[in-house]
């Protein structure tokens, strides 16, 4: 429970810093406090038990399927660093109360800042690899949010998105590690995949997994060759630097490395890539670090060589060689801390960050002077500071590894080189600062020393660093051993943490390191000349037109296909589909499969002939559009010709009233369109539409063959057994359509009506003119209404009422159905609009027809919820038979209300789109005798 | 008669798939409706050609298929809708654009040098439509 407060609080409390907001800076940082106070009290209160060895966990069941449990545990290791990150985010927090002014956005800041601290506390915290990559994540983001905090700068905007694509790119790497690491553990939880460092370090997939995890660390810890993103997360508030790049967000990397230490440490291939990453990083870091002009830039590139020196020593070979990287994890980020407010101090109160103008501040800020030149000589490595110790550690364990065999002197040399640039560039932090001269041209001048509380976090810190310095048993001991067995996960081996170890190799590389360190910066003037003719590359630019780059190569390509054409998209579409069937098909030995044919009767074939070609004249007319037309509707009355040839007689009815109202509706759009279509395609493109037309129909044909010479089970055998029992009907598909798949059909008379809402809001306020002339120049009729039609239309009505009502009633048991009679009773009323016009039909119905088609909707759904009400399941249908005089037996089943609804939409659905078509052209008067 | 079925769905669907490229919105229509047909004949003959066989119950020992059936007859009236649909908005692009190109705008023809500028000027002049619409 405590465990989860720990790391819930932050991100509970993160709205605080919003209600405070109105009033000032002091109460916003209080409401800030108040999480991390109880964090460090609740922490603080288990430091006996885990000083002692023992391990708090707590574990809640989440998504048990993926492994992902909600499970903590606090260990030495993760007390540790829970501590760093509560202690110097407390710092941080009364730090940036002074650092920001009135005017900026302080609420949002440290809202930012308590979620970082939330994510950075779970990261450490958690005891499952899936949840701890879910924080992992969490930094990244939030870590997005306080770089990028003066968001109305380029270079912060810049340094944030590098910042989260490096670091975001190698969350994702360490997420395939993790996943490979649980496929071969067979579980996510810590204490499981800490115990089974053997299986996986013997897996043939460890090399994958460990280059995977390594890859997530490297970049998290900025890391040679993934280190440009740290200088550029500069850009960021002070504060935000001291804390990401001391205690948290780059430490995550290294404390990965410390807790999956048992797991993944002690091959060949971790001893190659950790030890030699980090060596890189720790000498290029180093030695860049002192030709920063920029008392940030020069921190920046001295944390990535103190972090590439953290990684060696967790490479290399020994198992003390951890004990010093995790006290060099404390120290670190105590004086780097402590640096980076010191450097955000000189900023505030000069105006500028370039050591080529800022010199001689002893003078204006002797008390913060003290303090960043302990801090500087801590981070030197000078006797009596908590930075000799650990790297007296370091240098004595590069004399202690054996992999290199007779290369093992390069270890130490390069560990010694990379000693006497971290001194000259402390040196220079000292000497260049607040020596060397006078100011030169500052913003603002005279500087002063800073508010009284802003400098107690700088000075918390550099006690530190001299506590530990010169009193470590006493003061880091305990701390150090139990985090260091947590990491280690065995007992530790005999070390001492005395300041005097005699004279030995290791103080002869420190003196070796100071004495080397003090004369390059003697010399600096010659090295300055010569890092100045380096070529200057501003990683910033060169990850931004990357970026660019990337982007213009997408998007060319893109346009290659999307180029706004839809007959080119469609095409392309098509060509999947031939490519893709023809892949399917391939495998096919033969076409023709082992049913035998039916025999094939002349009239038959001679309809089947008359389809085909009226649908290639259809292609050929395709120009003129009313020969066209009626090419179409030949080719759909065969189709209808050809259901009722093969035993479909509510499939050959359906088509035929369709078959009218979609010729009827496609004429009534032809008057309104251009009559005739130009020619406009080319030759190229006219042979690409054939070959891709002639590609489907060839395939089509061939699937159809295919299937059709093949034997096949139907499921029709239940349709057909339940048919009557079931759903009271003979006709199977009619049942099928109302009572097995009543809720298909549902949908679908729901889409029917939706389209012919859709077709209303597509016309509404749209007015065309009426054609004067035809395609040949002869003027149309301008008389009203045909008289003729008009009369016969009357007569037909009432007929077509009845036929459909007839065929509305038996369809449940022969072919017939609510389409059928919907379509019927549709065109007779569109046959009587036609003569007499929409207006003098819509007059006379009395019910507008989207209500018809809404209320079908609404009673095919209303007969559904009816069953559900009397306990049966949606749709249910119950019937019961009875005699009527003339008509015979039918049947009153609550399916024939849904038939109701069904044919009450179509009616609707059909009459909306036509009689819609039919107005917009009405509104426009005709001039007389036109 | 099958090997006739297939071949005359797939001249349906030559003539409905070479319409549905056509750059008119009126052909397109066309081709739509053609080749829906095509598409029903084919889910319709999945449930195999029979021949004078009974879609209703009675004494017969075999029936014709039913699912194919009732699935192809909502796909009728489904595709109606969609035809509906497709003929309306074309109408009505046709009124707003001022054309009954797929693309809404009239492409001009051109040098094949010019091909370059020509995508510009066409990407202004459909901007220009977006704009006054």
């Amino acid at each position: 429970m405590i465990l989860l407060v720990l790391v819930f609080a932050p991100f509970l409390a993160a709205l605080l810093p919003f209600l405070a907001a109105q009033r000032g800076r002091t109460w916003i940082a209080l409401a800030t406090a108040v999480a991390p106070l109880i964090g460090l009290s609740l922490l603080l209160s288990q430091a006996s038990r885990v000083l002692a060895g023992e391990v708090i966990s707590v574990n809640y069941a989440w998504i048990t399927q993926l492994g992902l449990n909600l499970s903590f545990r606090l260990d030495g290791l993760s007390f540790l660093f829970s501590l760093l990150i509560l202690g110097i985010g407390l710092l941080v927090i009364l730090y940036a109360r002074y650092y920001l002014s009135e005017q900026e956005r302080v609420a949002r800041f440290f809202t930012s800042l308590l979620l970082f601290m939330g994510s950075m506390l779970g990261l450490v915290l958690a005891g499952n690899l899936l949840l701890m990559l879910m924080f992992w994540e969490l930094t990244s983001l939030s870590s997005f949010l306080l770089i990028g905090f003066w968001s109305q700068q380029t270079a912060a905007r810049q340094g944030a998105r590098m910042a989260l694509a490096v670091t975001g790119g190698g969350g994702l790497a360490l997420l395939a590690g993790i996943l490979v690491i649980g496929h071969v553990v067979g579980s996510y939880e810590l204490t499981e995949v800490l115990a089974a460092g053997d299986v996986l370090r013997a897996h043939s997939l460890y090399p994958v997994a460990l280059v995977l995890v390594l890859l997530g660390v490297f970049t998290k810890s900025a890391q040679f060759p993934f280190h440009f993103w740290l200088p550029h997360a500069m850009s960021a508030p002070t504060p935000v630097s001291a804390y990401l790049h001391s205690a948290t967000m780059v430490k995550a990397g290294v404390f990965l490395l410390a807790r999956l230490y048992p797991l993944l440490s002690g091959t060949d291939w971790w001893f190659y890539l950790v030890t030699f990453t980090g060596l890189t990083t720790l000498l290029i870091g180093a030695v860049t670090a002192l030709f920063q002009h920029d008392l940030k830039g020069l921190l920046a590139y001295s944390t990535i060589s103190h972090l590439g020196l953290i990684t060696l020593l967790f490479g290399l070979d020994s198992d003390f060689a951890p004990v010093a990287a995790i006290f060099h994890i404390i120290n670190h980020a105590t004086f780097k801390a402590s640096l980076f407010m010191a450097a955000g101090i000189i900023d505030h109160e000069t105006g500028s960050r370039d050591m080529r103008r800022i010199n001689g501040l002893w003078k204006y800020m002797p008390h913060t002077a003290v303090l960043a030149m302990v801090a500087s000589s801590a981070m030197a490595g000078v006797p009596l500071l908590n930075g000799f110790l650990s790297k007296e550690m370091f240098f004595s364990e590069t004399l202690h590894q054996h992999l290199l065999g007779s290369f093992s002197w390069l270890l130490p040399t390069m560990a010694t080189i990379a000693g006497m640039f971290s001194v000259a560039y402390s040196l220079r932090f000292i000497h260049d600062v607040f020596f060397n001269g006078t100011p030169i041209n500052l913003p603002k001048f005279p500087p002063h020393e800073p508010p009284r509380y802003m400098k107690i976090p700088v000075e918390v810190l550099v006690f530190c660093c001299l506590l530990v310095g010169m009193l470590p048993a006493f003061t880091i001991d305990s701390l150090l051993a139990a985090a260091a067995q947590a990491s280690l996960g065995h007992a530790l081996p005999e070390y001492d943490l005395a300041i005097w170890h005699g004279f030995n190799m290791p103080l002869l590389m420190s003196v070796l390191a100071l004495i080397g360190g003090i004369l390059i910066y003697a010399q600096r003037a010659p090295l300055f000349r010569w890092y100045d003719g380096l070529p200057d590359i501003n990683a910033r630019f060169v990850f931004e037109s990357t970026v660019r780059f990337l982007y213009g190569l997408v998007s060319r390509s893109l346009a290659r296909i999307e180029n706004g054409s839809l007959q080119r998209y469609i095409s392309l579409l098509l060509i999947a589909v031939i490519v893709m069937l023809t892949v399917w098909l391939a495998p096919l030995s033969q076409i023709t499969g082992e049913v035998a044919l039916t025999p094939v009767d002349p009239l038959t074939a001679l309809g089947l002939l008359v389809m085909a070609s009226s649908a290639l004249l259809t292609m050929a007319f395709h120009r003129q559009r009313l020969t066209a037309l009626l090419m179409l509707s030949v080719v759909g009355l065969v189709v209808a010709m050809v259901f009722a040839r093969f035993s479909a007689p509510d499939l050959a009815l359906t088509q035929l009233v369709v078959e009218v109202v979609t010729i009827l509706l496609m004429l009534l759009v032809v008057y309104f369109l251009p009559a005739q279509a130009p020619t406009e395609s080319s030759s190229l493109l006219h042979l690409r539409d054939y070959s891709i037309a002639a590609g489907c129909a060839v395939l089509m044909a061939v699937l159809t063959f295919a299937v059709l010479t093949r034997p096949y089970q139907s499921i029709a055998d239940f349709f057909l057994a339940n048919s009557l029992t079931g759903g009271g009907g003979t006709n199977v598909v009619n049942v099928i359509l109302v009572d097995f798949r009543g809720f298909d059909t549902l949908g679908e008379i729901s889409v029917l009506a939706i389209t012919a809402i859709a077709t209303v809001a597509l016309l509404q306020g749209l007015q065309l003119p009426h054609a004067r002339v035809d395609n040949n120049g002869r003027a149309w009729s301008t008389e009203s209404y045909p008289m003729m039609l008009g009369i016969l239309a009357r007569l037909i009505l009432p007929l077509a009422l009845l036929v459909s009502a007839f065929i509305f009633l038996r369809g449940h048991n022969e072919p017939g159905g609510g389409f059928i009679a919907g379509l019927i009773t549709a065109v007779a009323l569109i046959l009587l609009q036609v003569a007499y016009g929409q207006r003098w039909v819509q007059s006379r119905m009395g019910v507008r027809f989207p209500t018809l088609a809404a209320a079908g909707v609404l009673i095919a759904a209303a007969t559904g919820l009816a069953s559900l009400l009397l306990g049966y399941p949606f749709l249910t249908s119950a019937f019961t038979h009875i005699d009527l005089p003339i008509i015979g037996e039918i049947e009153v089943a609550s399916a024939m209300l849904f038939d109701l609804g069904v044919y009450l939409t179509v009616v609707g659905g059909t009459l909306l789109i036509l009689s819609g078509l039919g107005r917009i052209g009405h509104n426009v008067k005709l001039p007389e005798g036109a | 008669m099958e090997l006739l079925v297939a071949i005359a769905i797939g001249v349906l669907t030559f003539s409905g798939v070479y319409l549905i490229l056509r750059a008119r919105t009126f052909s397109v229509a066309l081709g739509l409706t053609l080749f829906s047909y095509a598409v029903n004949l084919f889910l319709f003959a999945m449930g195999r050609l029979h021949t004078g066989k009974p879609a209703v119950l009675s004494d017969a020992v075999s029936y014709t298929d039913p699912v194919p059936q009732a699935l192809v007859l909502t796909a009728i009236v489904i595709g109606f809708a969609m035809t509906a649909f497709v003929l309306i908005l074309a109408l009505r692009a046709h009124t707003e654009l001022g054309s009954d190109h797929v693309d809404g705008v009239e492409k001009p023809k051109a040098e094949p040098k010019q091909r370059k500028v020509m995508g510009k000027t066409n990407k202004l002049k459909r901007k220009r439509a977006g704009a006054t619409r």
